[in-house]
């Protein structure tokens, strides 16, 4: 079971406490992880991991099921080493970061940093043997060896320093470095030395040229199918014999380097342990001990060497810690014990998350549920990419994450998007478009409110209608609309025409925009005197209930000069639809009403009435000639 | 001026070397097919350049990149570009920084050494860059989405950036007082020592270097947000906005109104970027919010000559290639980065007659040059065949900016990458 619990109580330990931890850590050896939720997102150089590693990741989605079989696999190891890569690359960063940073705290904080990547990278390529590439008998140990040698740097220094010094065969050190070859399997760097420690040491030559040859002639396991395990296996047993025959004969008793280094070669474990110091870790102990007595080793028998071989390089002395705990689940298979132990350890999400999502790309973790959420792809998916959207500035790489989150990923996406703040325009459509595309309409919605909201409040009415025209929302632009023709009657112009004129078949997303883009239109014509178009689109807006009845009366009043014009330009039964709209708005005021108007109003009627009467009169007369005629 | 055709390109018709590559159709293009007032609208072909990747640079830069531009080189130089400078954005603190792609003394054997981008100095910048140029060799005008504008020089003996000139909420709302009463400034345009700014705020402020004052401001110069703006001639420049708007205004003139407004039809789609032909300066180029691509004759009509259906979503920003114009580069939010060349097309056509002789493929470029009808106002689909590369082949994140000099090409991403590409037409 995954506990994050256990990060929110790691989270509240003291920060000195656990400087003090950090300082006193050995790097590259066994490690105490302090943990702080999140705490990773935030560090600068990070963020190339989670950036590159994002890339990756869509890859891999996207290359579903392209291939099938074999290379298939080879597809799987190789995205398994992109992102080992790019751990490698942040870790070179972050070494180069401690390396020029002045401050001492800032140092070891880098260092911290590079001590986790380092076992992460550990971690995951252990992984990518035993799970991704899933190495057979014989090529699993050629793996492990690579691993090893990959890994333990420690004393990468040593032998610098001893085949850099004049006379190497003279050196303190020299026989710690032949040892650390073969311990590591370099049976050739191993053999270059001892060459030289021929020609330096005559009385030695005989011995050096045995061992040379024993070494020379070790069989080691092919990576092709150029032969079989049995054939691999028989070769070992008789190289095996000639070894054990030369120690028994006492050929190396002279020198207690060679002998101790012929009984490695003979996987004696006693003598493999008394060189703990060049091994460092457990690990590499167990690696040395296969390579000599079990290199035909099969996935399924790693565990048994595994434990007896950390408790026997520990020797009770210390007990295992978490990276230890982490590796021996891995050498047993137990892949969820693996994820746990590293969910547990690590300070971030990245690594479960994206080593989780490569393990099911494998096919390998499909029985296992967990009691909540949906399985453990997708929860760990969740949490990292819960934690990239509390980041100011790494939420647009959550999205994609969530993307790939069957189950809950759309609920999580559209409870986070909507927090996002929203500062600029540009971010504002960024968001805009993350959602447009997934068809959340909701938050499209909320979005655009929010921004036509801000608009409004700095007074940009243009900007807002915009805004609620792209979130098809009636009731905003009907308020929008109600300012414009709020700020005209006050002021008795229109702001924003290059918009008003410009609405096009937006214009039917509400009523009162209909009628604020049609009143602009009447005023175009009347500007463009184009009279008789005008007063029929003006009546039309009245009469077919376009107008709100608040502003009836401005629409009439606009009437006004038109029925004044020399020209006569409404027909007799436009002027009774004019008359019929003036009784309908004045008969549907209570007398009450009428009282409070004040004698402005009245006296608006009255020149109306007047007009209306004058102009009918005009018509009438003029509609009978013309029909006379 | 001739257009850098591939080694042996002239030798062959377009047609075959486009089937030489592997052909990918335009990713499949979901949004209406609408008629712009009976113009032509042309579809597109995409291919994918895996060429172009190989010479491809990239370093990840932890921050979102807003904006990517390369120095300008002296009237006289040579050599290709090799510094530029990158604006960040969406970041608790943002950043301009100058990089340098310089060989720097680290040579290969080869003297082909290809390093990534080193910093070579970076400063502080409040506020999101919205947009950025440079003004001459040394300075660099920024635009902020608090609505400063800061021009930054960067000293080139010790490496350093400082502050030179900032004009304080030069875009704001209501209240300029007040302390978040900035409005983003969207676009910036120089012309040394002028400098043209626009905003979110609708406002046009027209500035010159030296000057702690604006020159001129057109208060509500637009209702809605201005997005972008270019210099059309040295007194008059183009906006666009996001109604879909193209509007020239005369700075000669006092009237606060534009000259001229064109408009895309009907569905008043935003539009987001502005470049003019170099060369000939009728010939204007837009990229809108649904991602495609306009291009306007602006001495005729008031809507764009032809649409391209180009992008999948914003189309960030456009640039013709400075000295070579047949070739436009266009960035999205769809995280692809399009090359769009009109050379083979034209150049095809003489080879076609003459079967591709040597002499005629020279002769042939020559007599395009003097050709007054531009490749990008034509619109017979059946005569011009625009080569489309993607640049980008596995895009995922935004590009949010690129610029063109020579044969180089940078761009920024909010995967927090820039790139560079030093042989773009290798």
């Amino acid at each position: 079971k995954l506990c994050p619990v256990s990060r929110g109580i790691n989270s509240h330990c003291d920060p000195c406490q656990a400087q003090k931890e950090k300082t006193s850590w050995r790097p590259s050896s066994s490690c105490v992880f302090v943990v702080r939720k999140d705490q990773d997102i935030y560090v600068q150089t990070l963020r190339k991991l989670f950036n590159e590693s994002h890339g990756i990741f869509i890859g891999l989605q996207r290359s579903e099921e392209e291939f099938a079989g074999k290379s298939r696999k080879t597809q799987l190891v190789q995205v398994s080493k992109n992102y080992r890569s790019v751990i490698r690359a942040c870790m070179e960063d972050m070494h180069q970061a401690a390396v020029s940073a002045r401050d001492p705290a800032l140092h070891s904080q880098y260092s911290t940093q590079v001590s986790i990547l380092s076992a992460m990278e550990l971690i995951w390529n252990l992984c990518e043997i035993l799970f991704v590439e899933a190495a057979v008998a014989g090529p699993l140990l050629l793996r492990l060896l690579d691993w090893v040698r990959l890994h333990v740097c420690d004393v990468d220094n040593m032998v610098r320093e001893v085949l850099s010094s004049e006379n190497p065969s003279k050196h303190e050190l020299f026989w710690n470095v032949v040892d650390v070859f073969v311990l590591q399997g370099r049976m050739d760097e191993a053999r270059h030395l001892l060459s030289k420690e021929a020609s330096a040491n005559p009385t030695s030559v005989n011995m050096c040229r045995i061992l040379d040859d024993l070494m020379k002639k070790m069989p080691v396991p092919s990576l092709g199918n150029t032969q079989t395990l049995t054939e691999m296996e028989l070769k070992w047993q008789h190289w095996h014999e000639e070894c054990q025959r030369y120690l028994q004969d006492g050929t190396f008793a002279s020198n207690s380097h060679m002998e101790s280094i012929c009984k490695i070669l003979l996987g004696d474990e006693n003598a493999i342990l008394e060189k703990k110091e060049l091994m460092t870790t457990w690990y590499h102990f167990l690696v040395t001990r296969l390579l000599y007595s079990h290199p035909t080793v099969k996935p399924m028998e790693l565990r048994f060497y595994a434990q007896s071989s950390m408790d026997l390089f520990l020797g009770g002395e210390s007990s295992p810690e978490p990276l230890d705990t982490i590796l021996m689940a891995a050498f047993e298979f137990e892949m969820h014990q693996v994820i746990k132990e590293c969910s547990i350890a690590l300070s971030n999400w990245w690594f479960v998350a994206h080593l989780t999502d490569l393990l099911d790309h494998c096919k390998l973790l499909q029985s296992h549920n967990l009691y909540f959420g949906s399985n453990m792809r997708e929860f760990l998916l969740l949490e990292y990419a819960s934690g990239l959207f509390s980041h100011y500035s790494l939420w647009q790489l959550g999205v994609d994450y969530f993307d790939h989150c069957p189950e809950y990923g759309r609920v999580y996406l559209e409870l986070h998007i909507e927090r996002i703040p929203l500062n600029t325009e540009q971010k504002a459509l960024k968001v805009l478009r993350i959602c447009e595309q997934r068809q959340m309409h909701e938050q499209v919605r909320s979005i655009c409110k929010i921004m036509a909201m801000k608009a409004l409040r700095n007074n940009r009415l243009g900007s807002a209608l915009s805004w609620s025209i792209r979130a098809k929302d009636a009731a905003f632009a009907t308020l929008i609309s109600d300012r414009f023709l709020k700020d005209y009657c006050e002021k008795g112009c229109f702001s924003d025409l290059d918009l008003i004129d410009n609405l096009g078949p937006s214009m039917l997303l509400s009523d009162r925009l209909t009628f604020l883009g049609k009143y602009r239109e009447f005023h175009r014509l009347y500007g463009e005197k184009r009279f008789s178009e005008a007063a029929k689109l003006l009546l039309m807006l009245m009469t077919a209930h376009i107008a709100p009845c608040s502003f009836w009366m401005t629409l009439l009043t606009d009437a006004l000069p038109l029925l004044e014009q020399k020209e006569v330009i409404f027909s007799a039964e436009q002027t009774y639809e004019l008359m019929r709209c003036l009784e309908d708005l004045t008969a549907g005021k209570s007398d009450k009403q009428k009282f409070q108007d004040d004698d402005v109003e009245t006296m608006k009627v009255e020149m109306l009435r007047l007009a209306l009467a004058r102009n009918l009169a005009r018509v009438i007369v003029k509609e009978g000639t013309l029909e006379g005629s | 001026m001739a257009s850098p055709a591939p080694p042996g390109h002239a030798h062959c018709p377009a047609s075959l070397s486009l089937l030489a590559r592997r052909r990918r159709a335009a990713a499949a293009n979901q949004q209406r097919r609408r008629q712009a007032g009976g113009r032509s609208r042309r579809e597109v072909v995409v291919v994918a350049a895996a060429r172009a990747m190989e010479d491809v640079c990239a370093k990840f830069v932890s921050q979102k990149v807003s904006k990517a531009r390369w120095r300008p080189l002296p009237a006289a130089a040579l050599q290709p570009p090799d510094i530029f400078a990158t604006g960040s954005w969406d970041n608790e603190d943002n950043r301009i920084s100058i990089w340098s792609v310089g060989d720097l003394g680290s040579v290969g054997l080869n003297g082909e050494y290809q390093g990534e981008p080193q910093l070579l100095c970076d400063i502080r910048h409040s506020g999101d860059v919205m947009d950025m140029q440079f003004l001459d060799q040394e300075r660099v005008v920024v635009a902020s989405s608090t609505g400063n504008v800061t021009i930054f020089r960067h000293h080139q003996n010790n490496q350093t950036l400082s502050t030179n000139q900032r004009w304080e909420k030069a875009h704001y709302h209501v209240d300029r007082s007040a302390s978040c009463g900035g409005a983003a400034c969207t676009g910036v345009i120089c012309n040394n020592p002028e400098v043209v700014t626009v905003g979110e705020d609708g406002r046009i402020n027209l500035l010159r270097a030296d000057q702690k004052d604006a020159v001129r401001t057109i208060d509500n110069a637009d209702s809605s947000t201005l997005h972008a703006v270019t210099f059309l001639r040295t007194t008059e420049i183009l906006t666009v906005n996001s109604i879909g708007q193209l509007k020239i205004w005369d700075l000669r003139q006092q009237r606060n109104e534009p000259s001229q407004i064109f408009s895309l039809t009907g569905d008043r789609v935003p539009l987001h970027c502005v470049d003019r032909h170099p060369n000939q300066q009728h010939i204007v180029a837009t990229g809108g919010q649904d991602g495609m691509l306009s291009i306007w004759d602006i001495r005729q009509g008031t809507m764009p000559v032809s649409l391209l259906n180009a992008h999948e979503a914003e189309m960030w920003e456009v640039h013709f290639h400075p000295s070579n114009p047949d070739h436009l580069f266009t960035c999205s939010e769809d995280g692809s980065l399009w090359h769009w060349d009109t050379s083979t097309s034209v150049a095809e056509k003489p080879s076609f007659l003459h079967q591709g002789g040597r002499s005629t493929t020279y002769f042939s470029h020559n007599t395009i040059n003097q050709s007054l009808v531009s490749a990008w106002l034509s619109n017979d689909p059946t005569k011009d065949r625009m080569e489309i590369t993607n640049l980008i082949p596995n895009q995922t994140l935004s590009v949010n900016s690129l610029d063109i000099l020579g044969p180089c090409l940078v761009y920024g991403t909010d995967a927090e990458a820039i790139y560079v590409n030093r042989h773009l037409f290798a």
